[in-house]
């Protein structure tokens, strides 16, 4: 066999990517362009960052449900401080950092101490999130601070005409880091292990509580991060924003080749998930005449083949086994 | 050898869970460079040893010492710290991460904070090649390798935290003729470079193959330290179970005492047996009678069972019904053919802890009578009172929780739940382990009274004495063989141990 069966998922979704974005530069004018594949990056920056932190999540056996409050709650804190109480942003985006590592922090000790599941702590923990939006307002809070405004329009060039944000390089920063942190660190490692066999982990002498709860803290991070980049792009703070957002984030780690029971995946694969999501959304624009609903039907029937897909490599792996 | 200081040394070791006496004053001793067999039956207290010894469970009294230091266990940490490692029946590993990192993960060789995979994967392999004659991809996932060499790549991974003391807990039991040889290869390579290997197992040919000595155990007491090849099997099996033979001569056996006849043959097995549970075997039971299947544990006794009641697949053979025609396939079919199974795994596979005495009573007569027909509550009343007093349960109270009865208890309540649905066959695995006298008692009488009903049982027990006690006829299991059969008028203990012991 020259493909390690391990790759298959991830080779599965960058074919894809390459095949949908093929698609449409044949179907459409103006498709096929550098600035195109960019604007995927920077339309879906924060999805990107998030879906970074729900990968470890994931891998490591677990769901993070909070991720969506998280940054609304974000955007709302970073909105209220700056806007009403005219606090600085360098000040703000740390504390707005800080407030999401505390927050995941706190569900990853419930969930590991308690032995509660972690569905429900970040149930739990979403419901916490978003109700404390509306705490600091019931109403949009519009951001005009220049630093803000700033990184909302600044453009870095690149070559052929085409151009970044701020926000779509810090997203490719965090997968880069990411990337890193998964393969060529103990603790990335070990959540492969815990996400492979808890008790096994154990026995081997892991550090289990210390890798479960910092996952967690890292998926917070990465929420409040998302939630920083947010209001780069939406220029606001509210508490409806990001509704519904974890599942989109779970569709990208899950279409990215990741197993939701934990284990089996790659940042990267995530990565692709995401601009599989974005190119969709792409066709769709350019189609025109398509609601944007289409989105959803696509990346619906999208997750039943991959779920499916995964049930069949992992059967065929326990058919080896035997 | 026994010159030798000893690397490991137990000496007194007590330990006690609550209303249990796991350990008592239990010793023993490992020299450098041998194969020392651990073995007993259920109950005996190998893996409270084990446990103890590998800090899942502390020690409530008494000393262990490595090279003549005392040492005190706490934790698995503590227990690798001291250079004792322990390769589980279950491969304690991670089946996604690749054959290099689980020998290496949590001490990743690594540069600036930085894994270094290259030098991982060429320590791996180097590792295996050497000291296990293993020569496989380290890259790929551990869990497109079999067990066997799962198993490999667990004892590398213990080598590699420097052991002393290596301890293999059953670990052959899922693994076929080759791969046994294979890694008792291995074993005697070890022990020639100097570990001591502690071989926990329930094969008698296995133990003699590869051991030096064998420490036995016996309900959680030292039964003695024997040189392997100076005791005999027969001596072997008599230590293990506990009974010498002049005493199990005297035993009454009732079944010989009182005659009855037999009915017609119900059920029978012809060539049926599974690939690593049970070879192939045959056996006839008749109308009214108790067939006992005898054996040590991991004889394949309960594997007969599962596949008499179609839990299993069969890979070879079938189960037939000559009266009524037709098989067993599936436990469905199984109830339908009105066969009944009481499981060993009563806290499992049988008991439902939240729900009451009744309405655990009731399960299996509801389930065969569809969901549809509902049973009234006073007719639920009716039959869970009449069953109470029958079998005598206590506390005799129907909306009792089944959890917070006492485990004698508890299995009178599952016998209760079959017998309601009137078996013609009822197969008991280990109806009596971890019960009280009283209530053993009351469950052999039970058997008695209702095979001169008309009831046919298939019954399995360790304890030998309880299986010459209520059956008719015995069927002896050794090394997943059906080695023997015994009927009534030549059951003589003597024989039924020469049979177990085989050799």
């Amino acid at each position: 066999m020259s493909l390690n069966r391990k790759y298959i998922p991830i080779v599965v979704t960058i074919l894809l990517f390459i095949v949908m974005f093929t698609a449409g530069s044949f179907r459409y004018t103006g498709f096929f362009s550098l600035q195109v594949l960019m604007n995927l990056l920077i339309d879906n920056a924060f999805l990107l960052i998030t879906a970074v932190g729900m990968s470890f999540v994931i891998l490591s056996g677990g769901i993070d449900l909070s991720v969506g409050s998280v940054i609304a709650l974000s955007t709302m804190v970073s909105a209220g401080l700056v806007q009403q109480q005219g606090w600085p942003p360098a000040v703000v985006i740390p504390l707005v950092l800080l407030m999401g590592a505390v927050f995941g922090t706190l569900m990853g000790a419930m969930i590991h101490y308690f032995a509660i599941q972690p569905f429900i702590v970040t149930l739990a923990g979403m419901f916490l999130a978003r109700g404390l939006c509306y705490v600091i307002s019931i109403d949009t809070i519009t951001i005009d601070h220049s630093f803000y405004t700033a990184m909302a329009q600044t453009r870095i060039p690149l070559p052929g005409g085409s151009f970044l944000s701020i926000s779509a390089v810090i997203a490719l920063l965090a997968v880069a880091a990411a990337i890193f942190t998964a393969h060529y660190t103990r603790f990335g490692r070990n959540v492969y292990a815990l996400g492979g066999n808890e008790q096994s982990s154990l026995l081997m002498g892991l550090p289990v509580a210390r890798t479960k709860v910092l996952v967690y803290t890292l998926s917070g991070f990465c929420s409040a991060l998302a939630g920083v980049v947010f209001t780069f792009y939406m220029l606001s703070g509210y508490g409806l924003h990001a509704v519904g957002f974890e599942l989109d984030t779970i569709a990208a780690v899950v279409i990215g080749g990741t197993l939701l029971t934990g284990g089996v995946g790659y940042v990267l694969g995530t990565f692709f998930g995401v601009l599989i999501q974005g190119v969709i959304q792409t066709i769709i624009s350019f189609e025109g005449t398509l609601s944007s609903w289409w989105t959803k039907i696509v990346i619906g029937l999208l997750l039943f083949i991959f779920i499916l897909l995964q049930r069949v490599l992992s059967s065929r792996r326990l058919t080896v086994k035997e | 050898m026994s010159t030798q200081m000893p690397i490991l040394q137990m000496t007194g070791i007590h330990k006690r869970f609550p209303g249990v006496k796991a350990l008592t004053d239990v010793k023993l001793r490992l020299y450098p460079g041998e194969v020392h067999a651990l073995m007993g039956e259920n109950g005996a207290g190998k893996s409270t040893l084990i446990k103890v010894l590998t800090g899942v469970y502390s020690i409530d009294e008494g000393l262990v010492e490595m090279d003549g230091t005392p040492v005190s266990i706490h934790s698995p940490q503590d227990s690798q710290a001291a250079g004792i490692s322990t390769v589980y029946q279950e491969v304690n590993l991670c089946p996604n991460l690749s054959v290099a990192e689980n020998i290496f993960i949590g001490r990743e060789p690594r540069r600036f904070g930085c894994i270094q995979w290259k030098e991982m994967n060429l320590r791996a392999a180097e590792l295996l090649t050497e000291r296990m004659n293993l020569h496989i991809d380290v890259t790929l996932p551990l869990h497109s390798y079999s067990v066997a060499v799962q198993q490999l790549v667990a004892i590398a991974r213990a080598l590699n935290i420097s052991a002393k003391v290596l301890i293999l807990d059953e670990p052959t039991s899922s693994l076929d003729q080759n791969e046994v040889d294979q890694l008792f290869r291995i074993m005697r390579k070890l022990q020639q470079e100097g570990l001591s290997i502690l071989f926990v197992t329930h094969f008698l040919d296995q133990m003699y193959e590869i051991s030096d000595r064998v420490t036995i155990l016996r309900g959680g007491e030292l039964v003695g330290e024997y040189m392997a090849k100076e005791l005999s099997r027969l001596d072997l099996v008599l230590k293990m179970i506990g009974k010498e033979l002049h005493l199990l001569e005297e035993l009454p056996v009732l079944a010989a005492e009182d005659q009855h006849s037999l009915g017609d043959e119900l059920i029978r097995a012809e060539g049926l047996g599974r690939k690593g549970g049970i070879e192939p075997f045959d056996l006839s039971i008749r109308k009214g009678e108790v067939v006992g299947l005898a054996g040590l544990l991991g004889s394949g006794r309960t594997e007969a069972a599962r596949l008499f009641f179609g839990a299993d697949k069969p890979d070879f053979g079938q189960v037939t019904l000559p009266a009524s025609g037709g098989g067993v396939h599936s436990p469905r079919e199984a109830i339908g053919r009105r066969i009944a199974f009481c499981s060993e795994n009563r806290k499992t596979e049988g008991i439902i802890g939240d729900l009451t005495v009744r309405e655990n009573i009731i399960l299996a007569l509801q389930a065969k009578d569809g969901m549809f027909r509902t049973i009234s509550r006073k007719r639920q009343e009716e039959l869970a009172g009449e069953y109470i007093r029958m079998l005598n349960i206590n506390p005799p109270s129907p909306d009792q929780l089944i959890k917070n009865l006492s485990g004698g208890n508890q299995q009178k309540v599952l016998l209760a739940r079959w017998l309601l649905t009137e078996p013609q066959l009822f197969i008991l695995d280990e109806p009596t382990r971890g019960i009280d006298i009283g209530a053993k008692a009351e469950i052999q009488k039970l058997v008695l009274t209702l095979s001169r009903q008309g009831m046919s049982f298939l019954f399995i027990s360790s304890e030998l004495e309880e299986v010459l006690r209520v059956s008719d006829r015995i069927a002896i299991l050794r090394d997943r063989r059906k080695v023997k059969e015994i009927s009534e008028k030549d059951m003589s203990q003597q024989q039924i141990m020469q049979a177990i012991a085989g050799g």
